[in-house]
């Protein structure tokens, strides 16, 4: 399991390879969340946020079957078109893969303490993340 | 006691502070207290913590809600609903 907050830029590709390289795993799902239209600084809580990350890898290894697991996240300065987050998810069969995936990232959204602010301001927190996040329950 | 208050995003900003060492008076022992004892100063402090505005806050790194105890030497954040991802 490997979560990483840092500034520079990742490779989804290579990530998704070493995530295929265990014989047990039939399927990988990732996702690569991109910034949209906007520059944006995203802040935030160094030690919590790994802590926090951690935390929604283990539970949705306590709900699926997960081999194993990337969540990088960026920080800093970033614009339009750059990669912010990518989650990827190795398991024996592409449903658990799937639903782990999905759950990491909606939980992602609404846990992990991450701030993005750009030119015009902080961005809102969105009720539909609060309420992608709640479906799981 | 003494305790670590930090503050991120949008609230470091409203406050013009992102961390600092609190000694609080005797009664002032969750989350909720500490937050009314910081409401107290007023100015800015007030204005960006009142209650009704979406504060989250976490203790020892770890999401808290209004009740959590805090102790001496805890680390309390206060800060926005979250927007990663």
């Amino acid at each position: 399991m490997k979560v990483s907050v840092q500034a520079a830029d990742f490779d989804a590709g290579a990530e998704i390879r070493a995530l295929s390289r265990d014989p047990k795993a039939g399927a990988v799902a990732s996702f690569v969340g991109v910034v949209r239209e906007v520059a944006m600084t995203l802040e935030h809580y160094p030690g919590m946020t790994e802590r926090a990350l951690h935390k929604i890898v283990e539970d949705a290894r306590a709900r699926w079957q997960v081999l194993d697991c990337t969540v990088i996240h960026r920080v800093g300065t970033l614009e339009p078109t750059d990669q912010i987050v990518l989650v990827a998810v190795a398991s024996g069969h592409r449903g658990d893969a799937f639903a782990a995936c999905e759950f990491i990232m909606d939980y992602l959204k609404t846990q992990a303490p991450f701030w993005k602010k750009e030119a015009a301001g902080w961005v809102e927190a969105k009720a539909s993340d609060d309420k992608a996040a709640g479906r799981w329950k | 006691m003494k305790v670590k208050v930090l503050f991120f995003a949008s609230l470091r900003e409203q406050l013009g502070s992102s961390a600092e060492e609190i000694e609080l008076p005797s009664g002032v022992g969750t989350v909720a207290a500490l937050r009314s004892h910081l409401i107290a100063r007023g100015g800015a402090w007030q204005s960006a913590l009142a209650e009704g505005k979406l504060v989250r806050m976490a203790v020892n790194q770890d999401m808290a809600p209004p009740s959590a105890a805090i102790e001496a030497g805890d680390e309390v954040a206060f800060f926005p609903p979250v927007t990663g991802g």
